[in-house]
């Protein structure tokens, strides 16, 4: 894809360079020079402002890691000393706390993005499976963060999570004791939660790398989902993309620094003000929004084991996406079907989320009452509403297998240009050519 | 001014700053536009670096703790106590009068930091000497007493510093400083 180089060395210093570490020539022919389709919409951009998430993560954390003290009578005075005593450290700690929520935001309207114009498929199905270790590492990351501020949230959050391995036959008791480092969570699963919360994003940004590379072998999916043809399909990143991303970031660091600075614990959570108690849980434990269909689901199972297995299941069904969909159509511009499937899917999440959210029994819909009880519990509550969720949320994953056999696609395009020169009506008149005319 | 780039005829889109850069339109406002994003973009990225810079310097806290106060009543004469102060050793030393007027004599011994014994004591109080006792080489404490000046010996490298704290031999280029401190009573000092 990326085809014959056209860098020039321009100096003898460049020549010299070239001839032994080509990295200039490397980044001219993949950062710049690089033939993208010229179709891209915004919900393309989010690749770049997922780079800059992980960026300002790494930037944020390494500072946050020099006044940290990951030591359990020590960790949460010192994200106050950092909020409060530190230069500029409030500034630092909201970044690094909305930044992972940021992060989550960004990378859901990426997978979202990915599975309406079929960016999944077929030759990409590594660049996929990289971007599902990412998610899931980021899901890892994102936990042992939580933790170190040793809140009543972080305390019984870990508690909670690493006693899903608790779950697994035979070895689930002494997996957890590992996991901890003693009998309970304590100041060696602080220590050890803080190793791993350093490590990762560099293992991430190391995925990054080949996720980036397997986007570079097939080149970018767009959203019309058909192959590029030929040059005319394509124009360089630079300046095209670089402008475009450059845009989609700056709208994106709006809301970022709308949460940073006017709503700095909107996604927090108040519980998270004490300081870790083993004694006491708190009334409502939840986990961040980002993970709160799978706790959904994780709770609507009234069997321990059950419940984690769901859980894997609901993540790893993601990872084999690429092999479910037997469409042969990627976008779903052009599968008048699938498109509905997928409408329901993101709402799904969405219920699934607001399910996590509440308590198992809490009213979904208030004034008619909780209803008869079938099972465990009334019909009219949180936990029937999640399994609901949880078919619909299956549900998809079924649709994308089975839906193909019964959908006529649309009439897709030859190329990625047919669609824009067979309506030429659609572009506004005067707004083709050389616009910077028009003064 | 910008040019337009080699391969850019491979692309067949309109291309508006090879156009500009042909002359069919000033080009000092895309230049403009340029320079004006570049400008701001270099202005966010100092913005953003300043606190990740900031934030390593002395916290709220530790700068909340860097003045103390010191009772003058715990040291007997010819002695010098240490008080730990913004995590360095300050030396207060109630000098005998042998030894403020052996530092007085050698006001003009050719000092290497030249400074009058008055300039290191406060007007009125010559027996005082309040001294940070860091050597100015490489940062070692040097030992009270000891030394051919009597004043104080710096173990690492062998500096000697007089009974008023000034280098007298030895690789330290500095006298040892004195910190800001004013008197509170007659027998109380703040320090810093």
């Amino acid at each position: 894809m990326s085809g014959h180089s056209t860098y020039e060395p321009k100096t003898a210093i460049e020549r010299w360079l070239d001839s032994r570490l080509p990295i200039l020539r490397f980044s001219k022919d993949h950062l710049m020079d690089f033939p993208t389709p010229k179709n891209l919409n915004y919900w393309w951009t989010f690749g770049a402002i997922l780079a800059f998430c992980l960026g300002a993560q790494i930037a944020t954390g390494i500072v946050l890691a020099m006044h940290y003290v990951p030591n359990a009578a020590m960790a949460f005075n010192s994200v106050e000393h950092i909020r409060r005593d530190v230069n500029y450290g409030w500034l630092i700690q909201f970044i690094h706390a909305n930044g992972a929520s940021m992060m989550f935001l960004a990378v859901y309207i990426h997978m979202f993005r990915g599975i309406y114009y079929g960016s999944y498929k077929a030759p990409r199905e590594v660049l996929w499976l990289l971007g599902m270790i990412i998610y899931f590492l980021m899901m890892a990351t994102a936990f042992f963060g939580y933790v170190l501020p040793w809140g009543q949230m972080s305390f019984w959050g870990a508690t909670v999570i690493t006693n899903i391995f608790g779950a697994i036959p035979v070895i689930g008791p002494s997996l957890t004791s590992w996991l901890w480092g003693g009998f309970a969570v304590d100041d060696p699963t602080l220590n050890r939660f803080f190793s791993l919360h350093y490590l990762l994003p560099f293992v991430i940004a190391g995925v990054v790398v080949l996720h980036i590379w397997a986007l570079h072998v097939p080149g970018n999916n767009n959203p019309t989902g058909v192959n590029v043809k030929d040059k005319t399909d394509t124009v360089p990143f630079h300046p095209y993309y670089t402008v475009k991303d450059g845009f989609g970031l700056s709208v994106f660091i709006v809301l970022f620094g709308a949460f940073v600075f006017y709503a700095p614990d909107a996604m927090g959570h108040v519980d998270n003000y004490v300081p870790a108690n083993p004694l006491v849980t708190p009334q409502h434990i939840v986990p961040e929004w980002y993970l709160l269909p799978y706790y959904a689901m994780l709770r609507a199972i009234p069997n321990k084991l059950m419940g984690v297995i769901a859980l894997g299941v609901a993540i790893g069904v993601l990872f084999i996406m690429p092999w479910i969909d037997t469409s042969k159509v990627r976008s779903m511009r052009y599968r008048p079907m699938a498109r509905w499937f997928f409408f329901i899917f993101i709402v799904t999440c969405l219920v699934l989320g607001w399910c996590g959210a509440h308590e198992p029994d809490a009213v979904v819909i208030p004034g008619v009452g909780a209803g008869f009880t079938l099972g465990d519990y009334p019909i009219n509550s949180d936990v029937w509403l999640s399994r609901l969720g949880m078919l619909s949320y299956f549900g998809f994953f079924a649709s994308l297998f089975l839906v193909p056999m019964f959908e006529t696609p649309l009439p897709v395009p030859e190329s990625i240009s047919e669609p824009v020169l067979a309506h030429p009506a659609t572009v506004p008149a005067g707004a083709t050519a050389a616009p910077e005319k028009k003064g | 001014m910008l040019r337009p780039r080699k391969r850019r005829d491979e692309y067949e889109v309109a291309d508006t700053a090879a156009a500009a850069s042909h002359g069919e339109d000033d080009p000092s406002r895309r230049d403009f536009i340029n320079i004006a994003a570049a400008a701001a973009a270099a202005g966010g990225v100092a913005a953003v670096a300043w606190p990740l810079i900031d934030q390593m310097n002395p916290s709220g806290d530790t700068l909340a703790l860097s003045s103390i106060e010191f009772d003058l009543s715990k040291v007997q004469l010819g002695q010098q106590v240490e008080v730990k102060w913004r995590s360095k050793p300050v030396f207060v030393r109630y000098r005998t009068p042998k030894e403020i007027s052996e530092a007085v004599a050698a006001d003009n011994a050719g000092l290497r930091d030249p400074a009058t014994d008055a300039s290191r004591h406060k007007p009125g109080k010559p027996q005082w000497l309040v001294l940070v006792g860091v050597c100015t080489h490489l940062g070692c404490i040097p030992n009270f007493g000891q030394g051919p000046y009597g004043g104080w010996l710096c173990p690492c490298h062998g500096s000697v510093y007089d009974t008023s704290g000034r280098i007298r031999a030895g690789p330290a280029p500095l006298n040892l400083a004195v910190p800001d401190y004013s008197f509170e009573s007659d027998t109380k000092i703040k320090i810093g």
